[in-house]
């Protein structure tokens, strides 16, 4: 069964998910990746509201046609490199959904149990997928200062699919798989 | 040389490399969906794998938002004006970053700042090799970041993994480096391994196995058969697409050896993820097209 989540994310129906469950999230969602997370940890004032909100670890391809900006990709970047950030972002700002791919460490993880906050792992690289469930380009901040790779886009997005891999009860989905195929690995070194 | 046809065919390479997945490859893809049970993650994130390829081939929209470094191996024979041909080349390649096929994907290491068009030193990479031919072989690789990270190189022995100078040492570094990279290099990838060389030739062998497809086996029986053995074992480990779990954690592997000093015995690992962009085409003495290959 595939889970709707809508924008702004209620703390109780995050708190219901449990790792492994499939999700299509409508509504707002934030981009954001190495530069924003810094620039947010050293206490540098976010131009959009994050309460309740999503971050998604991307940086798409946008292209503007007639003033308009249109994204033609956007698939998910590796989550690990915000790792000495996300947590204290968490907190500070009460996300309550962290979008990317390859999940996050123990910090993270500690601070979505605290919290209240879900890991999603988008299917990597799906960009024009992805592309396509994102039905408008609200805005974009510090386009110039980040480039656009790395830039804060707010995108409305409708039908994008997802799967609950670190969930509020601390669970992590990652760290199962690490753990199994490190007894197999082990196995077939014999 | 005039410009020709060059450009706009150049530029027509990237196009194709950014958009359309290589046949091969998606019939990797394919055949491991059966292999996997259908409420599965693995068998979710296969489909929509499969789906993305699709909608970039019917929405001309690139297949992964990294586009990658790009490498471009060229063929040229006796003769031939290379320095024309790299600015050609740049030239196509900043006209797909300003139409999106490309993204603004290159900083400089020093003050970060992002170039506009991926025009940098290093960027985009060129190889170049004589051939006795008299048409230019183009072929693209496009790699993204997430799986150039994951790429591995080891100097045996290496006591943490037990690995010793042989070729089992060789498997023991191939499985380290698989399971090491989880789903992180956006898996089902294809590893390409080569076993000696030195550090700079280690990696660039590594890499040039991508030019191949997916179906080949190495021509040297012995890694041939390490070839077989690694896709067995890595089965196993459960790993699956995107590290979610499953069958496929791989899609193939290619081993290659160089030769090496008796003081160095390395291997080295790159990692190409799912999104395996690799077009290549042959083009005639005025850079019109003589034939698409893959
Ligand atoms: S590893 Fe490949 S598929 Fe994954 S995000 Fe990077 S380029 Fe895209």
């Amino acid at each position: 069964m595939i889970r709707e989540l809508e924008y702004p994310f209620a703390l109780n129906k995050i708190r219901d998910l449990t790792v492994g469950q499939r999700v299509s999230i409508s509504g707002k969602l934030f981009t954001g990746r190495d530069r924003l997370h810094k620039y947010l940890f050293d206490g540098g004032k976010s131009p959009v509201d994050l309460k309740d909100g999503a971050i998604y670890h991307a940086g798409p391809v946008a292209i503007r046609r007639d003033g308009v900006w249109v994204v033609k990709a956007a698939g998910p970047t590796t989550s690990m490199r915000e790792e000495p950030y996300m947590a204290k972002i968490i907190e500070h700002y009460r996300v309550r959904v962290i979008i990317g791919k390859g999940g996050m460490g123990e910090a993270t993880r500690n601070a979505c149990a605290k919290y209240g906050c879900v890991y999603l792992q988008a299917v990597g690289g799906a960009a024009s997928l992805l592309a396509e469930s994102i039905k408008a380009v609200n805005s974009v901040s510090f386009l110039s200062e980040f480039g656009a790779a790395e830039a804060l886009w707010e995108l409305t997005v409708k039908g994008f699919r997802a799967v609950v891999t670190i969930d509020a009860a601390g669970r992590s989905l990652h760290k199962r798989i690490e753990r199994s195929s490190r007894r197999v690995l082990e196995k077939v070194l014999k | 040389m005039r410009n020709g046809h060059w450009e706009k065919n150049l530029f027509e390479l990237i196009r194709r490399t950014s958009v359309d997945l290589p046949s091969d490859v998606e019939a990797g893809i394919k055949r491991a969906l059966k292999k996997e049970r259908k409420d599965s993650h693995a068998y979710w994130v296969l489909e929509t794998i499969l789906e993305n390829a699709a909608i970039s081939r019917r929405n001309d929209t690139p297949l992964c938002q990294d586009t990658g470094t790009l490498t471009f191996y060229f063929g040229v024979p006796v003769g031939f004006d290379t320095n024309a041909i790299v600015a050609h080349t740049r030239a196509a390649v900043a006209k797909a970053t300003r139409q999106g096929y490309l993204r603004q994907n290159t900083i400089d290491s020093v003050s970060g700042a992002s170039y506009d068009t991926n025009i940098g030193s290093a960027s985009p990479v060129f190889v170049f090799q004589q051939q006795a031919r008299k048409k230019v072989e183009v072929r693209l690789i496009m790699k993204g970041g997430g799986s150039e990270n994951v790429g591995l190189q080891y100097s045996l022995p290496d006591f943490s993994i037990n690995a010793n100078r042989d070729l089992e040492g060789v498997r023991r570094c191939i499985l380290d480096a698989v399971w090491r990279a989880q789903g992180n290099g956006c898996a089902p990838g294809v590893v390409g391994v080569c076993v000696g060389g030195d550090r700079a030739t280690g990696y660039k062998q590594s890499k040039e196995l991508f030019l191949r497809r997916l179906p080949d086996r190495s021509r040297v029986k012995a890694l041939a058969r390490l070839e077989e053995r690694i896709m067995k074992d890595v089965e196993k480990l459960g790993i699956g697409p995107m590290g979610l779990g499953g069958r496929t954690t791989l899609l193939g592997v290619k081993i290659d050896a160089l030769s090496r000093l008796p003081a160095s015995f390395f291997v080295t690992v790159s990692y190409m993820c799912w999104a395996f962009r690799r077009r290549g085409v042959l083009l005639g003495s005025e850079g019109g097209v003589h034939r698409w290959l893959y």
